[in-house]
């Protein structure tokens, strides 16, 4: 006599460690197996857009700091480069480099996270995130020495930066430098070949290449899936096209390689880094003159960049006064997340933990 | 680099091939007719020489007389962006087609767009809110909402 089954309807969330965060799976089970995934959201919801509308261009940059808390100085920086062009404002030389070192730093830190939770996720039960966290403290250090903040830097100027770099920090990073692929090393002997790891990460969650480019993936996730795609190279923003870097693909566009793709993103960052501290100028200014209150002309702008977990991007519309008439933030998490019922059904619960960790995802900037 | 295409060459390509769809072909940005835009996503995406098959940011600006609806569209093959408007009149009841069977880029997007800014989108899989919760009144990203 077969055995009579029905669907089960099991929530993941709100409040589950395996979320990072407000997050809420409402899962349609056969057995153990996923047949149907919907991600409910809007737990953070904050209404950053709407607030904007009622603050000057300044005053908005501590605002895009809560979006992606997870790596705030790129937030910080793709806001201050959409306003920029907007108003047509030129940012000194060593600004500019000052703001490539920071997002690079916070380019490591963030996929740091995300590898340290992801291996986490995987029932390397908190050991790898300790050692993530290791080296994540030296870069926070490094922010806090310039602008006395830890998580929410607030750094980043329309025109520059805050203030500029004490005399302490640049032997602190280039020794940064010259330590980190040692740790990375260390990483990848920990991590890289074991069994436990490589039997729960690949070939799961595969995303098909197609996919991901029809659903709009950015970031690790879309160069995981064979996309060589990376806006600081194809449309270099700011002093990127300086650099000599490489974009490292996946080839499967599994968990493994997600995973891998950030690894390698770290060496490139870092390669970027060492550049930059080579080609920065010793003295000069940090900010270009902009009036507390200035007034774009009226217009619009789409200013993007390409942050640790995909393209981030702001809409902009001016109506020429000191606030902004339309601000609008594009989430390149809240765009992956469109990719999770291909990738989680006929998948096991455990699985579903696995992909879900392997996307990186913050909710403050999915919920905003 | 990624280049901005010639909206004004795009748009008489639109145009031949979807007679009455392009409204205005500016520097910058292309406005098509609402009604004609499953149509011209469509066109966007598969012809030779285009092929928009990656969309980015999708948006909506309320404008008090009508809104306005925003895609920045990316080839990736041909390394090209193009922004596409589309202009929607009415404050009751606005609705734009969806284009999630084109790019399911939009799937959230538009699910967003329709709760913050009430513009319906047809044709779209699960109009439902997004980020607020059900039973909410009103859509306060409009520029009338207090």
């Amino acid at each position: 006599m077969p055995i009579k089954t029905e669907q089960f309807y099991l929530n993941v969330g709100p409040q589950h460690p395996s979320t990072h965060g407000v997050f809420r799976l409402r899962l349609s089970l056969d057995g153990e197996v996923v047949t149907d995934v919907e991600p409910i959201i809007g737990y953070l919801h904050r209404g950053i857009e709407k607030l904007a509308e009622s603050r000057t261009y300044t005053q908005i940059i501590p605002l895009t700091d809560r979006l992606d808390y997870l790596a705030s100085m790129t937030d910080n920086v793709a806001y201050c480069l959409a306003v920029e062009k907007l108003a047509g404002i030129k940012i000194p030389e060593r600004a500019e480099y000052i703001r490539v070192i920071f997002s690079e730093l916070m380019r490591i830190s963030s996929h740091m996270m995300a590898v340290g939770f992801y291996l986490n996720d995987c029932g390397a039960f908190f050991t790898p995130v300790l050692y993530m966290w290791r080296e994540r403290e030296k870069i926070i250090d490094l922010f806090d020495m310039v602008c006395g903040q830890r998580l929410l830097y607030n750094y980043m100027r329309v025109g520059g930066v805050s203030q500029d770099v004490p005399d302490e920090f640049l032997p602190a990073i280039k020794k940064f430098v010259a330590e980190m692929p040692r740790y990375i090393g260390e990483y990848n002997q920990l991590i890289k070949q074991n069994e436990i790891f490589l039997a729960r990460s690949k070939g799961v969650g595969i995303l098909p290449k197609e996919t991901a480019v029809n659903i709009g993936a950015s970031g690790p996730v879309l160069r995981a899936s064979g996309v060589k795609w990376d806006i600081r190279k194809m449309d270099p923003y700011s002093i990127y096209d300086r650099f000599d870097f490489e974009v490292p693909t996946g080839e499967a566009g599994d968990c493994y390689d997600r995973y891998w793709v950030r690894i390698q993103e770290m060496t490139q960052s870092l390669r970027i880094i060492e550049q930059a501290i080579n080609q920065i100028p010793a003295k000069g200014p940090i900010c270009s003159e902009v009036p507390q209150f200035f007034r774009p002309p009226p217009g619009e702008t789409y200013g993007y960049i390409e942050a640790p977990k995909g393209n981030l991007g702001f809409y902009i519309v001016s109506d020429g006064s000191i606030a902004p008439y339309r601000l609008h933030i594009y989430p390149p998490t809240l765009i992956n997340i469109t990719a999770l019922k291909d990738m989680m059904i006929g998948w096991k619960v455990a699985d579903l933990i696995i992909i879900f960790g392997s996307m990186d995802v913050v909710l403050g900037e999915i919920d905003r | 680099m990624t280049v901005a295409v010639n909206t004004e060459e795009t748009g008489k390509k639109i145009a031949e091939a979807i007679p009455g769809s392009v409204v205005s072909s500016e520097a910058g940005s292309l406005t098509v007719d609402s009604k004609s835009l499953a149509q011209v996503s469509e066109f966007l995406k598969n012809t030779p020489g285009l092929e928009f098959d990656y969309l980015t940011v999708l948006t909506a600006v309320d404008y008090l007389h009508y809104f306005e609806v925003v895609y920045r569209l990316v080839s990736l093959k041909n390394n090209q962006s193009l922004i596409l408007k589309t202009r929607v009149y009415g404050r009751e009841n606005p609705t734009v087609p969806s284009v999630t069977d084109t790019w399911r880029a939009a799937y959230y997007q538009e699910r967003e767009i329709f709760d913050l800014l009430g513009i319906k989108f047809e044709g779209h899989p699960n109009l439902k809110r997004l980020l607020l919760w059900e039973g909410f009144n009103g859509h306060p990203l409009r520029r009338d909402y207090l």
